[in-house]
């Protein structure tokens, strides 16, 4: 196997990385690049950013996110669920509005308040 | 609500609640003006996250980054009006705004200072020539951003990009997740316009071609979008033959680019620079009309949120400054040159009477280097030098400057030195 080249998206830097098959990180200026070579490797996670119908007029769709990154394989799966929610009540942001997205340890939380009179 | 103000923001976006948060001051009585229902601006809208990295060490959507500022603001007090549409600015001793809303019809506020952070608009298919009928299925990817994330309408099944600018590459993300099939994103420069983060998981994480070197030569459709025909052009921009390719599409999401939206300018007379398309300011950010400050996206395009943040509390730190002494300095205005390696640079011009701490001067190279060298020069001095390494156009650089720096009065010159 070859080094893999890498472009690091963990901040807006972008730096250029090098990884090779014994997981070996190079041109990464923070450790944050170190980690995110490694799991590129091993198993892409990416946050999932969507929206959820509600039942508001005046805000018909909630913001919502992945808690943590999931993995990039299952993220058309989560939306599918996520298609079919509906929230009916107010919200806070942070608050969970699906937990444990497929049976994973990643919660969906909003990112938006919903505040109706 | 009062009707005078020591200090009126107009717009209630990032630049806006970060400049009204830094000009707070509980001697001062400041004003903000949106006319959307709601504060936060074009955030809202952009629920994607990668935001406030810099400013909260933390990264966030931008409904959350906008919300960490609204809070704030609210816990100041500071007043404001929503809803509300600024016609027009004009100044005698003071700043009169003439604003309208719902309640109140026209009314007249008066400010000793006024900061502009009226963001920016979309380039549309009016500003650049696509060949080709005008059907329906064509719009900007901040439009479709807005039906999609905002209104919950998806606006095609099956989509081309033109410009490869951040929303476009956000928007192919987020339609591509929606069920929708883009079809690739052609960019008529040799490079990509977006960030390099938003080039990895936008479109190569889903397999998005992007064709650089390539723009629209045809659209076809009678009542609603039926294709769009892209080729490739060489360095001169001209069409190479044989190079065309066909997309059959619903959807022309354009994003080629953000223009400050100063239209209030226009009733005052401002130095405007045409590179930036906005307003010339110094180091303070003060415009040519004393007292009136701009920042944000209404100063030039940010390619992030952070930027706007941190050039805004500037802002609002010296029209406070401005408020609290009122000093009549005159101006000794010297403009920072620069050569063709750079596309503009804000500031424009250096006060030299006011230079009592570092200050920014932040710019775009015209062109992609690996590694930039810049020489910062005042007449045949060096006064500083500095090494930018992956610079790209799409990111917004900067080099400081301190006041120990500067040897006499003649302009900054920034030149790049060849490698």
């Amino acid at each position: 196997m070859k080094d893999k080249q890498l472009i690091c998206i963990m901040c807006p830097v972008g730096c250029h990385l090098t990884i090779n098959e014994d997981l070996v990180v190079d041109g990464n200026k923070c450790p944050r690049g170190k980690v995110y070579a490694t799991e590129e490797m091993i198993c892409p996670k990416r946050i999932l950013t969507t929206t959820v119908k509600t039942d508001s007029k005046d805000f018909p769709r909630l913001s919502v996110k992945t808690n943590k990154p999931i993995e990039k394989t299952l993220l058309f799966e989560a939306l599918e669920k996520l298609n079919h929610i509906t929230v009916k009540k107010n919200v806070k942001i942070g608050d969970v509005i699906v937990k444990h997205i497929l049976n994973t340890d990643v919660d969906i939380i909003a990112t938006k308040s919903l505040v109706r009179e | 609500m009062k009707q005078s103000y020591d200090i009126t923001i107009i717009g209630a976006g990032a630049a806006g609640l970060s400049a009204a948060l830094e000009a707070y001051d509980d001697t001062l009585d400041i004003l903000i003006i949106e006319r959307e229902k709601n504060f936060g601006g074009i955030l809202n809208q952009c629920i994607h996250n990668g935001f406030g990295l810099h400013v909260f060490k933390e990264e966030l959507t931008g409904p959350e980054y906008a919300q960490k500022l609204i809070d704030l603001v609210m816990e100041k007090q500071i007043d404001y009006l929503l809803d509300t549409t600024v016609l027009n600015i004009s100044k005698d001793e003071v700043f009169s705004i003439k604003a309208t809303n719902i309640t109140s019809g026209e009314f007249i506020i008066e400010s000793k200072s006024v900061i502009l952070t009226t963001g920016c608009y979309e380039r549309a298919r009016g500003h650049v020539d696509i060949p080709g009928d005008r059907p329906k299925g064509i719009m900007t990817a901040g439009s479709a951003q807005r039906y999609l994330n905002i209104d919950g309408y998806l606006v095609g099944k099956k989509v081309f990009i033109l410009g490869s600018g951040d929303i476009g590459l956000i928007m192919a993300r987020r339609m591509t997740l929606e069920g929708a099939t883009v079809l690739g994103v052609a960019e008529l420069m040799p490079y990509s316009n977006g960030l390099t983060r938003n080039i990895v998981q936008c479109l190569n994480d889903f397999d998005i071609p992007l064709y650089l070197s390539h723009t629209i030569k045809e659209v076809v459709g009678k009542e609603k979008l039926e294709k769009v025909i892209i080729q490739q052009v060489d360095e001169n921009r001209q069409f190479i033959e044989n190079t065309e390719k066909t997309f059959e599409v619903d959807t022309l999401l354009l994003s080629i680019g953000l223009i400050p939206d100063v239209k209030l300018f226009e009733s005052l007379s401002i130095d405007t620079d045409p590179l930036t398309k906005s307003a010339l300011v110094n180091q303070k950010l003060e415009t040519s009309v004393k007292g009136l400050y701009a920042c944000g996206n209404a100063l030039h395009v940010h390619d992030l949120v952070d930027d706007v943040t941190i050039e805004s509390r500037k802002a609002g730190k010296y029209a406070k400054a401005y408020v609290i002494n009122q000093k009549d300095i005159d101006k000794k205005q010297v403009p920072i040159r620069f050569d063709h390696h750079i596309r503009y640079v804000v500031p424009q011009v250096v006060d030299y009477h006011l230079i009592d701490e570092p200050f920014d001067v932040l710019f775009r190279a015209t062109q992609k280097h690996d590694v930039l060298k810049l020489v910062i020069k005042q007449g045949d001095q060096v006064i500083r030098k500095k090494t930018l390494k992956y610079v790209v156009p799409a990111e917004m650089q900067k080099v400081q400057i301190k006041p120990e720096d500067l040897i006499n009065d003649l302009p900054i010159e920034i030149m790049v030195e060849e490698v």
